[in-house]
């Protein structure tokens, strides 16, 4: 049994209240008044003057194009701000006050958007494991029964992740803030696009969907974390047997669900933007951050002496996982923007024009941390039973597909007011605390080892 | 002068690697081990010098790269720019996005074929080659442990048939 040590839950709490400290500081700080707003930005301008202008100096000539697509790139950017700006509009009618209001829309989502890319970011790795794991029990899988117990441990944070992102989403409803502006009768009311799609995007249809894919996720989790506990005592395989039956059920819900999510939660924030990739996207982030926690969570324990019976090879198996998901997700990331870039339909073609304009960094920074680091790091096959090497690969891969999150979601939200403040390090702080309290709590509840899981002894022996 | 080798044979990878392992620990020298298909971890267990062949794939996927890179640059800058989806350009960064496919194609190109090629050089394969197999049952459904006999037949031989081999067979072997 795993006893949950005073430091790590020391340290999960101090991360929490740091987190809460940071996620306080944001919202207090947000703009109540345009005047605010304006203030803000104009000392934000002062004092990064440098770093605003070079992003935006540098922005422009960004998409690579000639003369006349630079030019349409442009006029795409300015129907973006008109579209996002149309509840302004509505209130104001002269664009300076539309703009400035934009504005002060923008910043008030600042604090929101940070809390909510960082609950979503956690929830996910909680999801991606639990769908690792049913790809296992599925298949059956020979290798990996001695992690099935530090994967139940990490989904066990998919009840308080989930409840967090629905609380979250739920106040979106409320109208607390503007994550998503298709919620806004206001902005509705003048954009014929999200007409045509408000029998989709209907908030109470929203929810009912948000409670139906996360009633749907919990359920399996807890009851499959019954039938494996169960199986532990029991004398025959027939719980084993029926584990396996609904995982491979799961799976087909998993796959229609997770990709319906990833349009609810993520890619509704750019409501006339659509790509049929974006289920897959989505899923390839989850997946890759997913199994780097895995092996981080199993590395750390073997550290304290636990699992002694997981070997490098296995290490070795979750490590090939990561390199290969995330040439994965390399390959989404660049046919989803390859097609757009290449078809320049303006509709489409905003959302990577604000992306290269204001998100330069980041933008390119993920790819850089999502892709070259993961392959040139675990290319060399004895590097991925390194332990500690591994370790450092998975906090390379956590921290791009963090940025991952981030650049989803903060270009329709924030615009170009985003930065990596303190609203957004608190909030990451905050849920990581939270992740590590509830997944180890979640370990000490049950033997780390399976007793009878038919494939244990194979795990045991398991060598590449 | 005729050397004397024994063949032994096996009809399981794991009871020849288990054997493999023992015969090693007996500080016998294992000549060769002919298996119908690749066994996992045998390299290791017969302590053969770790493949190259990874490092020369990367190498040639680098050449890969370079050759595409080179190539587009070619063919669709300087030779003859050509305007496709109304994106003129003069540039090969700038229109890079749509030479990524070619470049990410010939990279695993060369490196899948290169190396292929460069293993049967490096395994001296060339067709019409004659087998160097000394049972043809290598590649059908047995293993075959090929070692020099140096000192105590009788005992190696014991041995051999302890680790759970079918057959075993002495062969004068002409030295080259």
């Amino acid at each position: 049994m795993y006893t949950f040590t005073n430091r790590l839950k020391i340290g999960s709490f101090i991360l929490m209240a740091v987190g809460i400290l940071g996620i306080a500081i944001g919202f207090i700080s947000a703009p109540g008044t345009v005047e605010e707003a304006k203030a803000m930005v104009a000392s934000n301008d002062v004092a990064h003057g440098e770093e605003g202008t070079e992003s935006m100096s540098e922005g422009t000539p960004a998409m690579p194009e000639d003369g006349t697509t630079s030019m349409r790139a442009e006029e795409d950017h300015g129907a973006l701000t008109e579209h996002d700006g149309n509840a302004a509009q509505a209130h104001g009618g002269e664009h300076d006050a539309s703009h400035d209001e934009h504005l002060l829309h923008q910043l008030q989502n600042k604090p929101w958007a940070a809390l909510y890319v960082a609950a979503f970011f956690f929830f996910m790795i909680a999801l991606g494991v639990l769908a690792f794991y049913a790809i296992q029990r599925a298949a059956q899988a020979g290798w990996s029964p001695l992690l099935f117990r530090v994967m139940e441990g990490i989904t066990a944070y998919l009840v308080p992740g989930g409840i967090i992102v629905f609380v979250i989403l739920l106040l979106s409803v409320l109208h607390m803030n503007h994550l998503f502006v298709w919620m806004d009768a206001d902005v509705v009311a003048h954009d014929e696009i999200i007409q045509n799609k408000s029998g989709y995007l209907d908030p109470t249809f929203f929810l009912i969907r948000a409670a139906v894919y996360l009633g749907g996720w919990i359920a399996y989790r807890e009851y499959s974390r019954k039938l494996s506990l169960a199986q532990d005592d029991s004398d025959d395989n027939s719980k084993f047997k029926l584990n396996f039956r609904i995982s491979a059920a799961f799976l087909v819900f998993y796959l229609i669900s997770e990709s319906m999510m990833s349009w609810d939660w993520i890619m509704s924030v750019d409501p006339h933007w659509f790509s049929t990739l974006f289920g897959w996207y989505v899923f390839a982030s989850m997946m890759v951050s997913a199994v780097t926690v895995i092996a981080m969570v199993a590395i750390y324990l073997k550290s304290r002496g636990y699992l002694p019976d997981v070997n490098d090879s296995h290490i070795h198996d979750l490590a090939k996982f990561m390199f290969g998901f995330s040439i994965f997700w390399t390959y989404l990331w660049f046919s989803q923007f390859m097609l757009i870039w290449y078809s320049n339909i303006p509709e489409e073609v905003t959302y990577y024009v604000t992306r290269i304009a204001d998100y330069r960094l980041p933008f390119f920074g993920m790819v850089a941390l999502n892709f070259l680091f993961p392959v040139l790091l675990l290319m060399n096959s004895d590097y991925k039973r390194i332990n500690w090497f591994v370790l450092m690969t998975g906090i390379v891969i956590l921290a791009g597909h963090y940025m991952d999150i981030f650049n989803m979601v903060m270009p329709a939200t924030v615009g170009d007011q985003w930065y990596i403040g303190i609203p957004e390090i608190g909030a990451i702080l905050f849920f990581a605390g939270a992740f590590i309290f509830w997944v180890f709590k979640a370990l000490t509840s049950a033997p780390l080892q399976p007793k009878r899981n038919p494939f244990i002894e194979e795990s045991k022996h398991f060598h590449y | 002068m005729a050397s004397k080798t024994i063949h032994a044979f096996y009809d399981d990878d794991d009871v020849l690697m288990l054997a493999v392992k023992r015969v090693k620990a007996a500080k016998h020298h294992i000549e060769e081990v002919y298996c119908p298909f690749p066994v996992h971890g045998l390299d290791k267990a017969m302590g053969l010098a770790p493949t190259r062949l990874a490092i020369t794939s990367f190498i040639y996927g680098c050449v890969g790269l370079a050759v595409a890179t080179i190539m587009m640059n070619y063919i669709m800058i300087e030779d003859w720019p050509q305007d496709i989806g109304g994106k003129p350009s003069f540039s090969y960064i700038e229109n890079m996005p749509a030479f990524v496919p070619i470049m990410f194609e010939l990279t695993v190109f060369f490196a899948a074929h290169l190396m292929v090629i460069t293993f049967y050089l490096r395994s001296r394969l060339w067709p019409f080659k004659a087998a160097e197999n000394p049972d043809l049952r290598t590649t059908d459904d047995h293993f075959l442990m090929e070692i020099d006999i140096h000192g105590d037949e009788n005992e190696l031989r014991d041995l051999l048939i302890d680790t759970g081999a079918v057959e075993i067979n002495i062969v004068e072997k002409e030295s080259h």
